[in-house]
């Protein structure tokens, strides 16, 4: 009897879903601010117009896509964390590497401004500042690119914030939007990339506080993964949507996606 | 405050549209948690019924494991799931991470054991009434089991009903099995969470308002099934 129910179960199962592995779809794993600002919205339509091929976006933070990627869950990563990205080409699981477009990081606040940053543009003083006052900052706190980004930061500013943690620190464990979403909920001073800062609904009385700084710098960059390690991957259509990207189509189509007439990624591919 | 009736505003806007991609998300909910929770009956069921008719060393233990695995948190189970369906774990070469069977697969597991514990009660109090009969009839476990489940039939949609009540809802498991992709595995929950990320709160809402909707409608199909049910039984 038992038998015959898990038969039926996986019957069951196999009428309900068509596998969606076919020859002309691949997944990119990729970050939420990527995903979140519209860009994909975008750029997918075009791309399928011209090649025909369904591009599948799991958006999560960089670190979790690139372990999805390791699983061989995906065919391309777009993530934006390059020394991550170079040590996933090393171990072999990608071919390659190559740096797509970018952004950059800024630092929003209550227009209150209880650390006094407001208009400063050097990213470690005004994190010093912060830290000083002990007024509420909002970590993404998920190994994401943002996050390592941020980390950096306070490394290089010399703060250690695990002293804070929990108090003034706040690390959310979330995706960009979670953590703006509870940052303004409490107040708290977030770092954030602009474009998933331009493209936010939910800004309240928040402003743009620090912005500016060269060490502030967000390269996203692109990998196809290595069919070597993973055989699954549908190289073809993977490489073929890294080329687009990377052409002179791609790099147009990213520079013309704007929200509130402000351009949210820059192209800088190296030259075909 | 003001977010509310601008989300029950933008609920009904966008029922009325006729937009293509609410009605693919809220088919695609539908087509998973409906396919889950039948799934889920078809192990669970049997596994209460004859839970409920058995006497036997550890009882008392496997009781106690069926309730706790009700508060089985999904996030977990969508871990599990992904770790075995990922390229790289042992079911990874059936290519059913990010597609809907994965999505399906991961909700049954969370609610088969809330239609066999819940199920299991209802049936043993059910059979509290009928064991004298059943000895007297000498009937064997199969014919007591069937007898049960039958009788038992309008609570048992209700056993049910908590299952897909429960499938619905949860986001934690369909997000990291199903990756939240659209036009392919991107269901109510997931869209809300999406909405909620990009700051679009009174959206967020508005789709909320809607799955609520969706599991009113299908609470009051089962009832009028329930009341047909009933009625014709009595002619």
């Amino acid at each position: 009897m038992l038998n015959k129910m898990f038969k039926a179960a996986i019957a069951a199962l196999c009428l309900a879903g068509p596998a969606a592995a076919q020859d002309s779809s691949i997944i990119v794993q990729s970050t939420t601010s990527t995903a979140n600002s519209g860009l994909y919205d975008y750029l997918l339509p075009i791309f399928k117009d011209e090649s025909g091929i369904t591009v599948n976006v799991v958006a999560v933070g960089t670190g979790q896509a690139i372990k999805n990627a390791r699983n061989c869950d995906g065919d391309v990563l777009l993530v934006h964390a390059k020394p991550a990205e170079e040590k996933f080409v090393a171990d072999g699981f990608g071919t390659s590497r190559t740096d797509l477009m970018y952004n950059d990081f800024i630092i929003v606040g209550p227009a209150s401004d209880p650390a006094g940053v407001a208009g400063m543009s050097d990213a470690k003083a005004a994190l010093t500042k912060i830290a000083e006052a002990g007024a509420l900052f909002a970590s993404r706190g998920d190994d994401s690119g943002t996050h390592k980004k941020e980390r950096a930061l306070w490394k290089a500013a010399g703060i250690d914030t695990t002293q804070g943690s929990g108090e003034w620190y706040r690390e959310t464990g979330s995706g960009m939007g979670a953590t703006l979403n509870a940052g303004i909920g409490m107040g708290a001073y977030v770092m954030t990339d602009r474009a998933t800062w331009i493209s936010f609904a939910n800004k309240q009385d928040y402003v743009i506080a620090v912005e500016g700084d060269t060490e502030m710098f967000n390269q996203y960059g692109v990998i196809p993964v290595n069919p070597e390690k993973c055989p699954s991957v549908n190289v073809e259509a993977a490489q073929t949507f890294a080329d687009w990207l990377l052409s002179a189509d791609g790099q147009a189509a990213i520079a013309a996606y704007k929200v509130d007439d402000q351009q949210l990624f820059f192209p800088n591919a190296p030259a075909q | 405050m003001q977010d509310i009736g601008q989300a029950l505003s933008l609920a009904f806007a966008l029922v009325m549209s006729g937009d293509g991609d609410l009605y693919e998300i809220v088919a695609l909910s539908l087509r998973v948690s409906l396919s889950a929770m039948a799934v889920a009956c078809l192990i669970g069921l049997p596994v209460g019924a004859l839970v409920a008719i058995s006497r036997f060393r550890g009882r008392g233990l496997v009781l106690v494991v069926m309730n706790a695995l009700m508060g089985l948190p999904p996030v977990v189970v969508g871990l599990l799931v992904y770790l075995h369906f990922s390229r790289a774990g042992p079911l990874g070469f059936l290519g059913l991470l990010y597609t809907p069977t994965a999505m399906i697969v991961a909700q049954t597991i969370l609610i088969a054991p809330i239609v066999a514990a819940l199920s299991r009660q209802v049936l043993e109090d059910l059979n509290g009434e009928y064991a004298e009969q059943f000895r007297s009839l000498a009937l064997s476990r199969r014919h007591m089991v069937g007898a049960l489940l039958w009788d038992a039939r309008y609570s048992l949609m209700t056993v049910a009903l908590a299952g897909f009540g429960r499938a619905v809802a949860e986001v934690g498991a369909v997000i990291i099995v199903g990756g939240n992709i659209d036009h392919l595995t991107r269901v109510m929950t997931t869209a809300i969470a999406l909405e909620t990320s990009k700051g679009e709160l009174a959206l967020a809402l508005a789709l909320g308002i809607v799955l609520l909707a969706i599991a009113l409608g299908v609470n009051a199909a089962v009832h009028l099934l329930r009341q047909t049910g009933a009625r014709l039984a009595y002619v």
